[in-house]
């Protein structure tokens, strides 16, 4: 009994500088940022009980539905170059055998660059004169863009930026699972008559199905919340074209020091983005039972 | 081993798909790199220049000085590495012996203040920005790289990465070190670490990569400019320093993570699918 307790307490010990981490910087947030959407805060005053009124004056901003629809454009177009591409280029790669560990550390390289650096290389690449991009378009004979500086392309180079700084990860993620694909399988598929294409689908897609759930649904929750990009290259622009959810809550914290409004947005993104983690949990659960 | 296509076959077409493979690869993801750093050694005139010299008409190597100087990216550096080395040592003293707590000590509620840690996985970082930033002002921690350094520390996924691994720790070993007689602080000193050292390797790694390339927490916490990292300060110089100056600014502060992964390559890769799916 005794040695319970002194174990007890030496555990505790251990624990103790986890816990008061934990309680300040994650689990007291939490609870503080469920009130404050509730709230009107700013440095100055004290804080004030509100109800919905932050709220309502979210729904009021025009930038609001500007935002949620900016951000639903990011993450889809994420999700059409950030997960097909890795996905199509882990299979390539894994047929090829020579080279390999070349083309691990080139895919992987700018995932190592600070998202600020890429984002600044990227901006002048994409000057429409004399930047990189579409020099190389005009060499290949084709025209231009104007890139960043039209709200037609704005997003969409975003997304370029970002999958370029991404792609590794999800790329050498994929690959581990190909590799752990039993090779009798395509030989059985082949033995049937399926061609390259339907071996891809009825055993390549299969075999790696949770791996692909899972960071298709990692990549929905971090792309929602897109915010260097358009901080570093357009600061929202053109015409609002690349304000995204993150970015206006920035702009009410930090710009309009309305911290009550700001937390009133994180809760309705919490609140898309809790669907999402919901499905996450799920998936992972049943794949440990 | 058999993939998709079986070895051997098509050996024409095996031969152009590594080919078309290799020069893409390169050109989407070398090529603008070893642009960057060549057109640093331009002159701001040849940079303006429609369409682009290829190499430098005039060498101007000094330019990477010049920027070192001019931006005095020494202090950032200095600030980025207070950050990313606090981090990193915070983070290990506070969540090692956690973990180790949780794992082997199984203290009452253990389970449970796990299961509240990884709680916090699940919760978007951006949600939390407005309240843990507003909690780092209450407490005085504003410009101060320590709010920096026990943010850090409360990583879930860091305690979760070592409780699993001290959990496949053989119990024989530890069994007859508390036999003779040590206490569980020489336990997790002299025996856990010694064996843990491939675990520390990919969390350190995690933790500097991080910090290093951070860029939303230095940029509200850090309002001082003479205290901000590369990160912040460059985006800052961005819009008023002269194009070759900025670029010589962005390669010089990529120098060090692009030399750590060609180092440690091998761990950063292996941490990559060690920690399964969550990057």
């Amino acid at each position: 009994m005794r040695r319970r307790v002194a174990e007890n307490l030496t555990a505790y010990g251990f624990l103790s500088a986890a816990l008061v981490c934990f309680a300040v910087f994650s689990w007291y947030p939490i609870a503080r940022g469920a009130v404050l959407g509730f709230q009107q805060a700013d440095f100055v005053t004290d804080p004030a009980w509100v109800g919905w009124e932050n709220f309502e004056r979210l729904f009021a901003d025009p930038l609001f539905a500007t935002a949620w629809r900016n951000t639903l454009l990011f993450t889809a177009l994420a999700l059409v170059f950030g997960f097909v591409v890795p996905f199509l280029l882990a299979v390539v790669l894994n047929e090829l055998r020579h080279l390999k560990a070349y083309f691990r550390l080139v895919v992987y390289l700018p995932v190592m660059l600070p998202p600020v650096v890429a984002a600044l290389i990227w901006k002048w690449m994409y000057d429409p004169g004399p930047g990189l991009l579409n020099t190389a378009l005009r060499g290949l004979g084709l025209e231009g863009a104007a890139w960043l500086d039209s709200a037609d392309t704005s997003m969409l180079s975003l997304v370029i930026v970002s999958t370029w700084a991404n792609l590794g990860t999800a790329t050498l993620i994929y690959l581990a699972a190909l590799q752990g694909i039993p090779g009798d399988l395509y030989e059985a598929a082949e033995l049937d008559g399926a061609n390259v294409l339907r071996r891809l689908w009825h055993v390549t897609v299969p075999q790696t199905r949770f791996v692909l759930l899972v960071l298709l649904l990692l990549q929905v929750v971090a792309t929602m919340q897109v915010f260097t990009e358009p901080y570093v290259m357009t600061g929202g622009g053109p015409e609002d074209s690349t304000v995204t959810v993150l970015l206006l809550l920035y702009r009410y914290a930090f710009y309009y020091n309305d911290f009550g409004t700001a937390s009133a947005l994180s809760l309705l993104l919490l609140l898309v983005l809790g669907a999402f983690t919901a499905l996450y949990l799920r998936v992972t659960r049943k794949a440990d039972a | 081993m058999r993939t998709l296509i079986a070895p051997g076959r098509h050996r024409a077409g095996y031969y152009v798909a590594l080919a078309v493979t290799t020069v893409v690869l390169t050109a989407v993801f070398v090529v603008p790199l070893v642009w960057v750093a060549l057109s640093a050694m331009k002159p701001a005139v040849e940079l303006a220049r429609v369409p682009p010299t290829v190499l430098p008409r005039t060498w101007t190597p000094g330019t990477y000085a010049e920027a070192w100087d001019l931006m005095d990216l020494g202090r950032y550096f200095l600030n980025t590495i207070v950050v990313a080395v606090g981090v990193w040592a915070v983070q290990l003293a506070v969540d090692v012996p956690a973990a180790y707590a949780l794992s082997r000590l199984k203290p009452v509620l253990g389970k449970g203040i796990l299961g509240m840690m990884l709680l916090t996985l699940m919760m978007p970082a951006a949600v939390l920005l407005v309240p843990t930033y507003l909690t780092i002002a209450d407490l005085g921690l504003l410009n101060n790289p320590l709010a920096l350094w026990l943010l850090g520390a409360a990583n879930a996924f860091t305690v979760f990465l070592l409780k699993r691994f001290f959990d496949q720790l053989p119990v024989e070993v530890l069994e007859a070190a508390r036999i003779d007689g040590a206490g569980q602080l020489t336990l997790l000193w002299r025996i856990v670490l010694p064996l843990s050292r491939p675990i520390l390797a990919v969390v350190s790694i995690f933790a500097v990569v991080a910090a290093w390339k951070d860029f939303i927490w230095p940029l509200l916490v850090f309002s001082d400019p003479a205290r901000q990292t590369l990160s912040v300060a460059l985006q800052r110089f961005a819009p008023d320093t002269p194009v070759n100056l900025l670029l010589a600014g962005l390669v010089l502060s990529s120098v060090p993570m692009i030399g750590l992964f060609l180092v440690f390559q091998r761990h950063v890769l292996a941490g990559l699918t060690a920690g399964s799916v969550k990057g």
